[in-house]
């Protein structure tokens, strides 16, 4: 059945099943292709999006359970003032290293930082170890996190 | 490259001098020449690497794979400093897979610096003549008297100047200089190696911009899902195809027959659907029963037990046998004895293994997250019948590649089902599929012995190493060489070889053998430094003694004053020798691999329920006087660091009933931010020429935090990954 998607502020029309995963109605559908698929059971973060705002596993989330929620991925995040400050702290020190997992990490840390607005070092654990970076840029995602709050980055 | 993985120097020396032909020859051969008339407004290129559009503006071409380890920005940044532009004026460009204009493209053995640092400074240089040249020319000046900065040809006598752009099309139609004459940068003026510089794809990965294998869209594309079986090459006996098909979206599903060979396309059952949802959903529908295979019997269990078994037994063959081991270990004041074991270990890339192909025409047309394309390609052409030359291959950004990407099943399974169903087909594996059937990093043993004299100096050391490999050779990735340290250091030194036949593929890992071999060196080493009473620094340092190198360049090389320095830098900057707190301890591991010395220190502390809290990592590093990108070679070093710890702490293969036990990263765990400690780097800068980074750094740091446990608990990890269970003192 169609099911309407506001993603991005768009409004969209996906005709898949009710149980197809909001991350393959992205991806596939959509064409939205920021989300990453690195799992399938939300072990790893890199599919992560906002749904009304807060940072959700959209490999777990079957398309039925989205209803009339705002969902932003990466490719909207920038519109965000906190999302926009995300992404530049992290060009500004060069964080990615393959660069895969960066997207659900830039997610998390900007739902981090909007619900939190100088985050320690245990807020930062607490929020970002749903996310797995592969290549483990650990130090430089917890320094962009830092540098994106206005604290001085560690060093 | 070897079996084993690893590249070794002395062809690639030889490739580097016939790449080097290639390039130099390809200044004359790339040229497009920018036509008459019009012309004005085009692009020209000076070489195989370098077009300069009239605007100024560079693209540089990007010859190797990009899996992270950031060389589609830092060997550009090499043909830039010579080019003598500024790299904001510069856009690189990936490369498709090419050997005739750019010979071997791979990503691994950390070999694109040591392998490109010559030649493409020269690529960049004999541009920058080439344009001077043509300046020189115009004006009626000596190409002498002309000087370059930032894309400008200066002639300081008169004041003439021109820009890269206005001169690019006069001067690719100019012969290209020797190579050999070009005079070459004082590193002191270079403005761009050296300087900290984000990846190229940076602003691309922060937005969410398709750059991944995964993200490829083809017009008309379907989507696929390839089961093979969980014991590794079994047989498709049956599945039900027509319950797969009557899933909604399904287009297709078939047996795919396959072959025998471990390393080429193995039997499953495809299912190509409208998008991959509807192909994962028909392929849950499949009930595929596998046929009997001859390993299914296999277990991780039963490969220890039989090493055990094998080292109580004569070995195989000596692989090298210095000076007398027994009498040495009779006469020694101190006998160590211990066995260590490391398990099967998977890549586990975020980015599963995917790739997406098309057949047209006879030919092929494929899209794919490889650290290797060229024999990804011949894989395909003689699997599928066609010649190489009618598989074309663009290489696609990939999702990491720790050595998993230089296999191409996944390419032959994409190619296969193209061709099958004649449309153009995205083939993703899921995670559980990458996990169950990776070539892993080989399971190992190591029965050590090892003896100290009066002086606390090693006096014998024999190793009977029990690997997986079969009719006398290893397998894949699962060897060690002859002269792997502390050969040639210790006078009196066996190593013994047997080996057992394995069912299970393996392959290289991020520091292919280095990753284990250094856990077990490094960990005896401590054992016989405690042995001996000694300080484990200390005793190192005495070990590697005043010898400088031993070995051939080229072959089997050990810089042992490369290594002290490293070490003892190391040691200094870490608070080597403090006083530290009951449950917490230092420990220091170094290994040389992939042409860089490593020396590390971890700090740890252990709490009562064994429960490890790394609490810093201090790392010494030597790869020579330049490092090129301080941004990327950090982040190497840091990633390597935290991946070791991974494989430390938690990540296993198991084996049973022929099949790998884990399938994702609920039973594969990887490090998180939470338990990632702080890193801090030193560099010695060496007068060597600069090699790479994608690799060394990870070997080290496994026995030092094994010997950091040691000192913190008393208690010796010989087995990965640590069991916290035997280190709690509650």
């Amino acid at each position: 059945m169609a099911f309407k998607l506001n993603v991005n502020g768009k409004a969209h029309s996906a005709d898949v099943d009710g149980d197809t995963p909001l991350l393959w109605v992205l991806r596939d559908t959509l064409g939205i292709l920021g989300p990453k698929y690195g799992c399938g059971i939300g072990q790893c973060g890199a599919c992560t999006v906002h749904v009304d705002g807060t940072p959700v596993r959209s490999c777990s989330l079957p398309v039925e359970g989205v209803g009339a929620a705002k969902v932003v991925t990466i490719e909207g995040i920038g519109a965000d003032p906190v999302g926009k400050k995300v992404q530049a702290a992290w060009s500004a020190l060069d964080v990615a290293q393959c660069g895969y997992c960066q997207p659900g990490q830039i997610m998390s840390a900007t739902a981090l930082i909007k619900g939190k607005a100088k985050p320690d070092d245990a807020d930062i654990d607490a929020a970002m170890s749903g996310n797995i970076c592969r290549c483990a840029t650990y130090t430089r995602i917890r320094a962009a996190i830092k540098q994106a709050s206005g604290q001085k980055a560690q060093a | 490259m070897a079996a084993d993985g690893t590249f070794p120097l002395s062809a690639s020396r030889r490739d580097i001098l016939k790449t080097g032909v290639g390039a130099g020859g390809g200044l004359m051969l790339g040229f497009a020449l920018a036509g008459k008339g019009a012309a004005q407004a085009a692009t020209a290129k000076l070489n195989t690497y370098v077009s300069i559009a009239p605007d100024g503006a560079v693209s540089i071409m990007a010859k190797n794979p990009e899996v992270g380890q950031g060389i589609k920005t830092s060997l550009p940044m090499i043909i830039a400093e010579e080019l003598d532009v500024d790299w904001e004026q510069v856009k690189s460009v990936q490369a498709p897979s090419d050997p005739a204009l750019y010979g071997r493209q791979f990503a691994g053995g950390s070999a694109a610096t040591p392998l490109h640092w010559d030649e493409l400074r020269r690529v960049g240089g004999a541009g920058r003549a080439m344009l001077v040249a043509a300046a020189a020319q115009g004006w009626g000046v000596p190409a002498a008297d002309c000087t370059t900065a930032s894309g400008v040809v200066h002639h300081k006598a008169s004041g003439r100047k021109a820009t890269y752009g206005s001169l690019a099309a006069k001067a690719a139609t100019l012969p290209a200089p020797d190579l050999k004459t070009l005079t070459l940068k004082d590193p002191k003026d270079y403005k761009i190696i050296g300087r900290s510089i984000a990846q190229v794809d940076t602003p691309a990965i922060v937005t969410g911009k398709p750059l991944f294998g995964i993200d490829v869209v083809v017009p008309g594309m379907l989507y696929a899902t390839f089961e093979k079986a969980p014991v590794f090459g079994a047989k498709v006996a049956s599945a039900d195809l027509e319950a797969a098909k009557a899933v909604k979206g399904v287009r297709h599903a078939f047996v795919v027959e396959g072959g025998t060979s471990l390393d080429g396309l193995l039997p499953g059952v495809a299912v190509v659907a409208d998008s991959w949802w509807a192909a994962r959903k028909g392929r849950d529908k499949l009930n595929i029963k596998w046929a009997e295979h001859p390993t299914s019997g296999q277990s991780s269990r039963g490969f220890a037990a039989k090493a055990v078994e094998l080292s109580k037994a004569a070995p195989l063959r000596t692989e090298r046998n210095d000076g007398d081991v027994d009498g040495a270990l009779k006469g020694a004041v101190k006998t160590v004895e211990a066995a260590y074991a490391y398990p099967f270990l998977s890549h586990a890339n975020l980015e599963p293994q995917n790739c997406t192909a098309q057949f047209k025409d006879g030919k092929f047309e494929i899209w794919a997250p490889t650290q290797n394309p060229q024999p990804g390609r011949e894989l395909v052409a003689k699997t599928l019948g066609v010649k190489n030359e009618d598989v074309y291959i663009h290489m696609v950004r990939c999702g990491g590649g720790f050595g998993r990407r230089l296999m191409n099943d996944y390419m032959v399974e994409a190619a296969w089902i193209a061709k099958q169903v004649g449309a153009p087909v995205k083939l993703i594996w899921t995670r559980e599929d990458d996990m169950r059937h990776d070539f892993y990093r080989p399971a190992g043993w190591h029965f050590l012995q090892g003896g100290v004299d009066a002086k606390g100096d090693i006096v014998g050391w024999k190793d009977h190493f029990v690997s997986l490999g079969e009719n006398g050779q290893f397998g894949r990735s699962a060897g060690m060489a002859a002269h792997e340290f502390p050969a040639r250091f210790v006078p009196n030194y066996r190593y013994d070889l047997s080996l057992m036949p394995c069912g299970v593929p393996t392959g290289p890992l991020r520091a292919p053998g280095s990753n284990a071999i250094a856990f077990v060196v490094q960990s005896f080493i401590d054992e016989l430094a405690h042995a001996a009473g000694a300080d484990p620094v200390a005793f190192r340092l005495k070990l590697l003694g005043d010898k400088c190198l031993v070995g051939v360049v080229g072959r089997d090389a050990y810089d042992a004053g490369r290594m002290a320095g490293v070490l003892k830098l190391v040691a200094e900057k870490s608070g080597w020798g403090r006083k530290l707190p009951k449950g917490s301890g230092l420990g220091v591991g170094f290994h040389f691999s992939h042409l860089g010395y490593f020396a590390e220190v971890v700090e740890v502390k252990v709490a009562g329920d064994g429960a490890v809290e790394l609490v810093k990592v201090w790392v010494g590093a030597d790869v020579g006087r330049q490092i090129i990108n301080p941004f990327g070679a950090l982040n190497q070093i840091e990633g390597s660091v935290l991946d070791g710890i991974s494989e430390a702490l938690t990540q296993q293969v198991t084996i049973e009933n022929g099949a790998a036990v884990q399938s994702n990263f609920n039973d594969y765990p990887l490090i998180r931010i939470s338990a990632a400690p702080p890193i801090e780097t030193h560099f010695v800068k060496s007068d060597n020429s600069p090699t790479g980074l994608g690799e060394p750094a990870l070997p080290p740091v496994i026995p030092a935090l094994c010997n950091a446990i040691f000192a913190a608990t008393g208690k010796r990890i010989r087995q990965l990954p640590i069991d916290a269970a035997i280190l709690g003192t509650a």
